[in-house]
């Protein structure tokens, strides 16, 4: 069976975000002072082929703790679309 | 005694060194493509400084999964020199050959200036300098801020293994010389055993006079020194 999911990588909340940090001072600077804080991040999109879907959940822990998030600075959740 | 310089897909300052060491040091060395299988018998290895694999995901990350980089890390592990400059530095980290993580600067600029350095001189790769010694070696980075947990930086602390700090010209460690957002103003760093240092700055465009001085040049003859003794 085919499964796709949206991965969703952030800073953990103690790391300081440089460019969230930029996006929200350039944003406040044209007008959009209701816009306090924000965050920036990466999404990927992934297909897996998997016999179930607790097999293809196993999968996308697997490859984003080897791969996709640095677990020193990062923090990662997934949903399956 | 033969040193390997491990080249990427987007490294580009693998020529830089491999000039300063066979041409200014007056040492063989030669490339070690990253799908080679074996390190060629070579008995230091560097992993020069660039842009691997476009800096995609995390720089550093995806060279870190290279083939040469099991290679690398079995090096490392019975004690054999390995030094990672600039885009190195971040594939050794993202190995776990050294502790921390580098991010963006945190002024978002890519900088290319030259940057003043103090010495710890306790280490394989610096012990041809004072210690205290201040020194003149250029940055080229856009990622070049180290970051790390307070436990293992009070542990880096401990073990002198700070081997580069960002200074002024004068030995100022404050806030206001460190370029990049790194902690405790570290620009260079090594292992445990002492043997894998990584460092942001170019110790390989800093080799001769004519390119403005060549306070980089003692990291390799220091290293080369000591490999010597040892072989």
């Amino acid at each position: 069976m085919n499964f796709i999911y949206e991965i969703k990588i952030t800073y953990k909340d103690s790391v300081n975000d440089p460019e969230g940090l930029t996006i929200t001072e350039s944003s406040q600077r044209i007008g959009f002072k209701e816009i306090k804080k924000i965050r920036s991040g990466k999404l990927f999109i992934i297909n897996v082929e998997s016999p179930n879907e607790n097999e293809a959940n196993i999968k996308i822990d697997e490859i984003c703790d080897k791969l996709l998030h640095n677990p020193i600075i990062e923090k990662y959740s997934f949903n399956k679309i | 005694m033969k040193i390997g310089i491990v080249v990427f897909p987007g490294t580009w300052s693998d020529r830089d060194t491999f000039y300063a060491l066979n041409e200014v040091i007056k040492i063989n060395s030669e490339y070690i493509w990253h799908k080679d299988q074996s390190l060629n018998n070579c008995d230091f290895i560097i992993l020069p400084g660039g842009f691997s694999y476009g800096d995609y995901l995390r720089t550093g990350a995806i060279a870190s999964f290279s083939p040469i980089m099991e290679k690398v890390i079995e090096f490392s592990k019975q004690g054999g020199p390995v030094l990672g400059i600039c885009n190195g530095f971040q594939i050794l980290c993202e190995s776990n050959l050294l502790p921390g993580i580098l991010i963006k600067n945190k002024n978002l600029d890519f900088i290319c200036e030259r940057s003043f350095l103090k010495v710890n001189n306790q280490s394989i790769y610096s012990d041809q300098y004072k210690q205290n010694e201040i020194i003149n070696i250029p940055i080229s980075h856009g990622e070049g801020n180290f970051q790390l947990d307070k436990y293992n930086l009070d542990k880096l602390e401990e073990e002198e293994r700070i081997i580069f700090r960002y200074s002024s010209q004068s030995g100022d460690e404050t806030e206001s010389y460190n370029p990049n957002g790194s902690v405790n103003n570290i620009a260079g760093i090594v292992n445990s055993k002492g043997n894998v240092l990584g460092m942001m700055p170019h110790p390989e465009k800093a080799s001769e006079k004519i390119l403005g001085g060549e306070d980089g040049k003692r990291i390799f003859t220091s290293i080369i020194e000591n490999i010597s003794q040892n072989v």
